[in-house]
């Protein structure tokens, strides 16, 4: 059963004063998540994530559309005992302690009294603030406040976990932490669902990924399956210090360093670079792929979207 | 009630208390120091009839504004901050909110009264020092109209919150408080008209909250009895009114999108 099935889910909102008008956040979306799985939702801001997310948490209500979470409508009560979220820039009851706002969401997640202390306590050390246990939330940093926005959206060990932009705004060993968390939810079995701008935290850490720009899905798959569909570029490296006239012909960026020369050209063009090597008798060093990343897909597929709706207008 | 709604109240007068709400209670309990001592030396035979007119009418007043204030702020500013997306996304349902901050809120203006309500009887002690009278009795009738009162002005501040912004919801809640101040005249006044003019002032005499009612604190004062039968009626009453102005805060808010 997948974890999270998403069938033409679409959100308008009208928008004006007197002369309304719908503006439409998110084109009809279908998408199949597989429990288990790390997804990467990516997208510029603006792209429609947020809207998805809040649509799969019951804040906001679609237009058109089903989505189905561990097969049960996402409308029904016992689907939220099994799901925790995070959502973007979260913000809490700031009166209230770490360990206080963690018992309120225990309460609320019905975790039984008896377990909750220990859930609570063994939480606060896995997110590294139990020596902040009883500071008021209005003290913290951005950096804690994420960690217990961490800790309550996994504290009643859901199977599904829904997070909004967890990397926004943290510093290197903020970022690294969440990953370490998605990390370790995945080795658990556990299905996490995220939304990022970051895509080389999705890169490195997504099984599949799904881009949304403009609110309509542009692509989705394994990320090696997508960044194979661009253009891939290969490096070539010969001793010398002459950057040939007909290497710069088949589209290359040279660069010269000590006695060699590294040049990088698109892959269709390898064989025409090495023959033109031989034939001014350099010796050749080395040709490497150059892999493509997510970010040269993405771009790529903005490009082609834009020039799309350029040539339109 | 579902325990969900019990820690979601809990919730509420936990940030009360912590938004230093109940702090009213000092100024409270000056001014009825203050006045405890000036009546016994400026008013003869009336220490009473003051102390009991002005404490209650504290407590009423005290207690309007913090339902007003705090009510309009109860799922605005839950919104605002987005302390709400978390709540929402645990098996808690929309009802269950909306019945837990009204509960929440209701919980902290019934302890700031019982507070409040003990120092009007410290007060009178004060001022009389042998012993509480039997028509004394009739204040703790006044108390709790004057809880009746909270309720329906909770439930009013709730609903506007639920679709309006904090200074609206403010500014109606505050009109109809005020309105349903002279709600007995205004409906004097709808009987002495006739035609559509009568008709629209008894809809809206029966439309705004009925605080006049539920305001007997000049009869207490003056020692005169309370009809057990206004007190079944205004409960009735009140309850009645609440539980509309709560249904209408969750029919609104369980369509509400929290963009």
């Amino acid at each position: 059963m997948p974890a999270i099935e998403i069938e033409k889910l679409e959100k308008s909102y009208s928008v004006g004063f007197l002369r309304k008008t719908l503006k439409r956040a998110l084109q009809p979306l279908s998408l199949v998540v597989e429990e288990g799985e790390i997804f990467g939702f990516l997208g510029p801001n603006g792209a429609g994530k947020t809207t998805t997310l809040k649509m799969l948490m019951g804040l906001v209500f679609p237009t058109a559309g089903t989505a189905r979470i561990l097969g049960k409508s996402i409308d029904d009560p016992e689907v939220k005992a099994q799901i925790g979220f995070l959502p973007e820039q979260p913000y809490f009851y700031d009166y209230l302690t770490a360990r206080e706002l963690l018992n309120y969401y225990g309460q609320l997640s019905g975790i039984p009294g008896k377990e909750r202390p220990r859930k609570i306590e063994s939480m606060l050390e896995r997110v590294g603030l139990r020596d902040a246990a009883n500071v008021q939330l209005r003290k913290f940093s951005k950096g804690m406040l994420q960690r217990v926005g961490i800790a309550q959206a996994i504290l009643h060990d859901p199977k599904i976990v829904f997070l909004d932009e967890p990397m926004s705004g943290l510093d290197p060993m903020g970022r690294r932490e969440v990953r370490d968390v998605m990390e370790e939810l995945k080795r658990a079995g556990k299905t996490v669902f995220f939304s990022t701008h970051i895509l080389s935290d999705a890169e490195a850490l997504c099984d599949r990924v799904a881009i949304l720009h403009l609110g309509e899905l542009r692509g989705v798959g394994a990320v090696a399956d997508l960044t194979s569909t661009v253009q891939g570029n290969v490096e070539i490296v010969w001793k010398g210090t002459t950057i040939f006239p007909a290497i710069k012909a088949l589209n290359a960026v040279c660069y010269t360093t000590g006695d060699t020369v590294r040049a990088v050209l698109p892959e269709a063009n390898q064989d025409a670079a090495i023959d033109a090597i031989r034939r001014e008798r350099s010796r050749l060093v080395s040709v490497t792929p150059v892999r493509a990343s997510l970010e040269d897909y993405f771009v790529e597929k903005v490009k082609r979207i834009e020039a799309g709706l350029g040539a339109k207008a | 009630m579902s325990a969900r709604i019990l820690h979601i109240a809990s919730n509420t007068f936990r940030e009360a208390v912590r938004d230093r709400v109940l702090y009213n209670l000092i100024a409270f309990a000056v001014l009825m120091s203050g006045a405890a001592i000036l009546v016994g030396q400026i008013s003869i035979n009336i220490e009473r009839l003051v102390v009991i007119n002005l404490g209650l009418t504290a407590i009423s007043l005290f207690g309007i504004v913090i339902a007003i204030f705090i009510g309009i702020g109860l799922v605005s500013k839950e919104i605002d901050k987005r302390t709400l997306y978390t709540v929402l996304s645990r098996p808690v349902r929309r009802w269950e909110f909306i019945a837990g901050k009204f509960f929440g809120l209701a919980g902290t203006l019934v302890v700031n009264t019982i507070c409040m309500a003990a120092g009007v009887f410290a007060a009178l002690l004060y001022i009389w020092p042998h012993h509480l009278q039997g028509s004394d009795t009739g204040i703790l009738v006044a108390l709790y109209f004057i809880v009746l009162q909270f309720l329906l002005i909770t439930a009013l501040a709730l609903l506007f919150s639920s679709f309006s912004s904090p200074l609206m919801s403010a500014i109606f809640a505050f009109a109809l408080f005020v309105i349903g101040t002279f709600a007995e005249d205004l409906r004097g006044f709808a009987e002495m008209t006739h035609g559509a003019q009568h008709w629209l002032a008894t809809a809206a005499a029966y439309i705004v909250p009925n605080i006049s009612a539920l305001n007997v604190i000049a009869q207490v004062a003056h020692e005169q009895p309370i009809a057990g039968r206004l007190i079944v009626f205004n409960t009735a009453y009140a309850l009645t009114y609440s539980v509309m102005a709560l249904l209408g805060a969750i029919l609104i808010f369980e369509r509400r999108n929290l963009k």
